[in-house]
C-alpha cells in the first residue's frame, strides 16, 4: 500500500494522469467480471481472489523460481485462465439452474476458500517480486513505468478482447449467448463449451491483471478486498454486463480515488468513490437499468 | 398448552439454570459467544429468507462495535446510551443504502454487490481513521473504574454475560417469530416473487423492504455492540468487512434460512468447528477454519440448500405422510 500512497504527490495534474493509469487496469478487472456476467449471468464474488492467487503465481515463479518476468506472466495468465475454467466447472455448472442468488454465494465460498488456501499455503506476510521499475520525472511530475506499462498493457489486453469478440466464431458465439441464451442451444452452438470458454477468457483477464498489478503492490492473503469492493461497483454503476459502461465507470472511479487520495489518505478515496456511486444511483439510476431483465 | 410451546418453555428454562449449575468457563464463554453470533445471524436472516441477501450485514455490525467502542472511550458516553446511538447510526447507513436501491429497484446480484461494497467501505473507514480507531490492529475500550461495571456494561463474570446474550437471543427469536406472523411476510414473499406483481396488488414495495432492512440493520448493530463489549476488544476483520457478512451468510445457509433456529444451528456449528480446529492445531489452525467454511458453504448450496435443520424439518414433516 505505501508505494501505491507514495506516488501521490502534491500535483493535481499528475493525480490526474495517475487515475487515468490506474483506470486502465481497474476497465480491465471491470471486463473480466462484465465479461462472466453478461455471458454466464453469474457474478464471480472472488474474482479479485484470482487475481490474488495470479499475483502470488508471479510471486513464486520470478522471487522462488526465478524465471523471468516476460516468461513468468504467459504461465500466470494460463494459471488463472484454468483456474477460471475450473471454477465454473466445479462450482457453477452443478448450480446453472439453480436460483441466482445461491451462485453468487458459492462464489462467495470459493473466496473464503482462495483466502484461506493462500493464508495456509503463503503466510500472511508481504511479498513483492523485488522488482523496481524505474520512475519517469516529466517537469515536476513523476509517473512509475510500471503504472505506464500496466495501463498499456491493460488497454492491449481489452484490445484482444475486443478483436476476439468481434473477429471470431467462437467470439460471435459468446456475444451471441449473452443475447439470447436459450436459441444458441438451437443454433447448434456448445452452450457448456462457451460457458467454460468464457470463464477461461475471465480468468486469464483476471491473471494479465494479477501480472500488471504486482509491479505495483505488495500481494498478500487478503490484498483482494483492496479492489474487490471498487470493482464491483465499477460493474454496477456501469451495467452489469456493460462492457462499454464499464469501461467509463472505471475511469470516473479512478479519477475519483486518484483526486480524494491526492487531498486525503487512499483510503478515503475509496470512501470518497463510495459516496459517489450513492448519489449516483440517486440521480441516475438509468444507467444502472442497461441490462436488467 | 401445545406440546410445541411447552418444547419450547422448557428448553428455555434449561437454558436459563445451566449457568447456575454448569461453570466451567471456557465452556460457557463458547456458549456466550454462539449466542451473540446467533443473535447476528438471526438478524441476518430476517432480511436473506426474502431474497434480500446482504453482504453488508459486516458494515452494520461494525458500526454497532465501533460507535459503542469510541462513544465510550472519547466521550465517556455509557454504553446504555451509546448502543442506541450506534443502533440509530446503523440503521440509518442502512437507510442511505438501501433506499435508493429498492426505490429504483435494484434487486438480485445488483443489491449484493453494492452491499459487498458497503462493508467493504466500512472496513476502510475504520482503518483510514486509524488516529481514532487503531485501524487494523484494533480498538480496546476503557476499563471501566471497579464498582462501575454496570454503568459501563462491563463485567467480570460469565454468568451475567451468558444471562444477558440468552436474553438477546430470546428478543432475536421474537423477533423472527413476529416478523413470521406478521402482514410484513406475505408482502415480502410477494414481493421476493415477482416485485410488479406484488405492487400491482398493493404492497408498498419500497417500504416493506425497507422496514425488513432497518430491523435487520439495528438488530446487527446490537450484536456488533455487545460483542465488544463483552470481548472488550475488536479489530476491523473480527466486525466488519466481507469477510464477517460472507461468514453471517454460511452460517445461516449452513443451519437452514427458512426455519427459526436455523441461524443458531448454524452458529453452533461454526464456532465449535473454529474451536475444535483451533485447539486441535493450535496456531496451524490460522486459514484452516475459513478453508472448510469456505468448502463447506460450497457444498452446502450444491447439495443441501435449505440447511441442516431445514432439510432434517422437511424430512420428518414429509415422512408421516408416506408412511
Amino acid at each position: 500500500m505505501q508505494g501505491f500512497l507514495d506516488i501521490f504527490d502534491i500535483y493535481l495534474l499528475e493525480a490526474v494522469v495517475n487515475g487515468i493509469l490506474l483506470g486502465g487496469v481497474l476497465a480491465l478487472l471491470a471486463l473480466g467480471l462484465n465479461l462472466i456476467f453478461g455471458v454466464i449471468d453469474v457474478t464471480w464474488i472472488c474474482y479479485a481472489e484470482l487475481v490474488m492467487i495470479g499475483m502470488y503465481g508471479m510471486y513464486y515463479m520470478v522471487q522462488v523460481f526465478g524465471l523471468p518476468y516476460w516468461v513468468a506472466a504467459p504461465i500466470a495468465i494460463l494459471l488463472v485462465a484454468a483456474l477460471g475454467a475450473l471454477l465454473h466447472y466445479i462450482v457453477i455448472e452443478p448450480l446453472l439452474t439453480a436460483p441466482p442468488i445461491n451462485q453468487l454465494l458459492a462464489t462467495g465460498g470459493v473466496l473464503f476458500i482462495l483466502q484461506s488456501f493462500a493464508t495456509v499455503a503463503f503466510g500472511i506476510d508481504f511479498r513483492n517480486l523485488g522488482i523496481r521499475l524505474p520512475v519517469l520525472a516529466i517537469g515536476d511530475m513523476h509517473f512509475s513505468y510500471s503504472r505506464l506499462l500496466a495501463f498499456v498493457a491493460a488497454l492491449l489486453g481489452m484490445l484482444a478482447v475486443y478483436f476476439f469478440m468481434t473477429r471470431t466464431y467462437t467470439g460471435t458465439a459468446i456475444r451471441a449467448i449473452s443475447q439470447d441464451r436459450q436459441i444458441m442451444s438451437l443454433m447448434g452452438v456448445d452452450t457448456k463449451r462457451i460457458y467454460l470458454i468464457t470463464s477461461a477468457l475471465g480468468g486469464a483477464l483476471a491473471g494479465l491483471a494479477a501480472c500488471l498489478l504486482v509491479l505495483q503492490y505488495d500481494v498478500h492473503p487478503f490484498v483482494g478486498l483492496s479492489f474487490g469492493p471498487i470493482t464491483f461497483l465499477i460493474c454496477v454503476l456501469g451495467g452489469l454486463g456493460n462492457f462499454v459502461g464499464g469501461f467509463l465507470a472505471a475511469f470516473v472511479f479512478a479519477q475519483i480515488i486518484s483526486l480524494g487520495g491526492l487531498f486525503s489518505d487512499l483510503e478515503w478515496g475509496y470512501v470518497l468513490a463510495f459516496a459517489f456511486f450513492i448519489v449516483m444511483m440517486f440521480i441516475r439510476p438509468a444507467g444502472l437499468l442497461a441490462r436488467r431483465s | 398448552m401445545n406440546p410445541r410451546n411447552a418444547a419450547w418453555a422448557i428448553g428455555l428454562v434449561a437454558l436459563i439454570a445451566l449457568p447456575f449449575v454448569y461453570r466451567e468457563p471456557y465452556h460457557l464463554h463458547i456458549l456466550v459467544l454462539i449466542l451473540i453470533w446467533s443473535f447476528a445471524y438471526t438478524a441476518w436472516s430476517i432480511m436473506g429468507r426474502f431474497g434480500l441477501v446482504s453482504l453488508g450485514h459486516g458494515g452494520f455490525m461494525g458500526v454497532g462495535a465501533y460507535v459503542t467502542a469510541l462513544l465510550w472511550n472519547h466521550l465517556g458516553v455509557s454504553p446504555w446510551i451509546g448502543i442506541p446511538i450506534s443502533m440509530v447510526a446503523a440503521g440509518m447507513l442502512a437507510l442511505v443504502v438501501a433506499y435508493p436501491c429498492f426505490r429504483f429497484r435494484i434487486t438480485g446480484h445488483y443489491f449484493v454487490l453494492v452491499t459487498l461494497a458497503l462493508s467493504g467501505i466500512v472496513l476502510q473507514v475504520i482503518t483510514a481513521t486509524r488516529d481514532h480507531t487503531g485501524g487494523s490492529l484494533g480498538y480496546t475500550p476503557n476499563r471501566a473504574p471497579s464498582g462501575h461495571g454496570l454503568m459501563a456494561l462491563q463485567f467480570d463474570s460469565k454468568t451475567t454475560w451468558y444471562l444477558i446474550a440468552l436474553g438477546v437471543w430470546v428478543f432475536g427469536l421474537l423477533i423472527w417469530r413476529w416478523v413470521d406472523r406478521s402482514m410484513s411476510r406475505y408482502a415480502m414473499e410477494a414481493i421476493s416473487e415477482d416485485e410488479d406483481a406484488a405492487a400491482a396488488a398493493g404492497v408498498n414495495v419500497t417500504a416493506e423492504k425497507l422496514k425488513i432492512t432497518l430491523i435487520s440493520a439495528l438488530m446487527t448493530a446490537l450484536a456488533g455492540a455487545l460483542y465488544c463489549q463483552y470481548q472488550m476488544f475488536i479489530s476491523p476483520d473480527t466486525v466488519s468487512g466481507i469477510a464477517v457478512s460472507l461468514q453471517m451468510v454460511f452460517a445461516v445457509i449452513v443451519g437452514g434460512l427458512y426455519v427459526s433456529l436455523g441461524p443458531t444451528v448454524g452458529a453452533v456449528i461454526t464456532i465449535l468447528l473454529a474451536e475444535v480446529l483451533r485447539i486441535k492445531f493450535g496456531t496451524n489452525a490460522v486459514g484452516w477454519d475459513n478453508l472448510v467454511y469456505g468448502v463447506m458453504l460450497v457444498v452446502f448450496i450444491i447439495f443441501l440448500p435449505k440447511g441442516i435443520l431445514g432439510s432434517i424439518l422437511d424430512r420428518l414433516k414429509t415422512q408421516p405422510k408416506k408412511a
